[in-house]
């Protein structure tokens, strides 16, 4: 009983260092888009630091780093279905359904001029 | 009748139910969240031109750390369950349940501040999907706040008759609530900054 208190109290200042990690990168994530940079680099490195929290708060809070197979299991064909839905976008720009031959993408193409 | 496994772990799975169903939902709402996100991006490559600055910065990053703070009292809430400290979990989860609020007060005036200026859902397809994307964040957060204060009131007594399964249950609320901070965590660049 003892060494389990021991291990939640670590536990616990973990979970403060983390919140605090995670308050720094909120910080960050604000003050690199103060800088203005490209929309490119914006959006890749706003997203490098999001995924960054999000993995500290799934690993640490929602104790990820140590679980069960089962839930692990289940995540991945979370992730999975995930990506799927992250391609279908990609998809959209791609396809050719119900255009003209030659026409990859409508949105692109010039207005018709109307005479 | 009892419901099984709400202490102990099922054998076949190692968790107890109410551990594997609460993981099961929050897959579900990754599928429901990522299409949402799936949407935004096909409106916004396919749209001419994308708004920037129209979303008030500082509220947005109030409330990002309003709600990792929330997070962390929840999980500290939980920690002192497990170190049998019944009244310092109670005081963490009265901390999460006035930081919800709090996020919600915040959120409020800022929708109040676009209805002012008649920034309605229909006014720019960036508002239809920033609208679509934080009312249902928010009614997650609505959600969370019931269960919140239902442990803070009524479930409160099972503490005394069955301290192991009221923490369960506490640590499955913080599961749920640690994801809503994570979906805020990716909403936050991509509707105020990006």
């Amino acid at each position: 009983m003892h060494s389990d208190h021991e291990s939640i109290r670590k536990s616990m200042r973990t979970y403060l260092m983390v919140g605090a990690a995670l308050f720094v990168f909120t910080g960050i994530t604000v003050a690199v888009n103060q800088v203005h940079l490209a929309v490119p680099a914006a959006i890749t490195v706003a997203l490098i630091i999001a995924t960054m929290k999000g993995s500290m708060v799934a690993s640490i809070f929602m104790h990820l780093s140590h679980e069960r197979r089962w839930i692990y299991g289940a995540l991945i064909l979370t992730v999975l279905g995930f990506l799927v839905l992250m391609t279908v976008p990609m998809l959209t720009q791609m396809d050719s359904i119900g255009t003209p031959t030659g026409v990859a993408n409508p949105s692109h193409s010039e207005p018709p001029v109307h005479h | 009748m009892n419901i099984p496994y709400t202490v102990e772990e099922r054998p076949d799975t190692g968790l107890t139910n109410g551990k594997l169903g609460i993981w099961l939902f929050l897959a579900s709402e990754v599928m429901l969240f990522g299409a949402l996100f799936s949407t935004y991006i096909i409106l916004r490559t396919g749209a001419p031109e994308w708004p920037h600055g129209e979303l008030n910065v500082w509220l947005g990053m109030a409330n990002t750390f309003i709600l990792i703070g929330s997070s962390v009292t929840m999980v500290m809430a939980w920690a002192y369950l497990k170190l049998n400290d019944f009244s310092k979990h109670r005081l963490y989860l009265l901390a999460t349940l006035v930081l919800s609020a709090a996020f919600l007060v915040n959120k409020y005036f800022e929708y109040a501040d676009h209805y002012r200026r008649g920034e309605l859902p229909s006014h720019s397809t960036f508002l239809a999907i920033y609208y679509t994307l934080t009312g249902l964040h928010g009614l997650h957060i609505i959600g969370g706040m019931v269960v919140m204060a239902y442990f803070l009131g009524p479930g409160a007594k099972m503490w005394k008759k069955n301290p192991d399964q009221f923490t369960n249950r506490i640590e499955t609320t913080g599961l749920y609530w640690h994801f809503v901070d994570l979906v805020w965590i990716f909403l936050f660049p991509v509707l105020y900054l990006l």
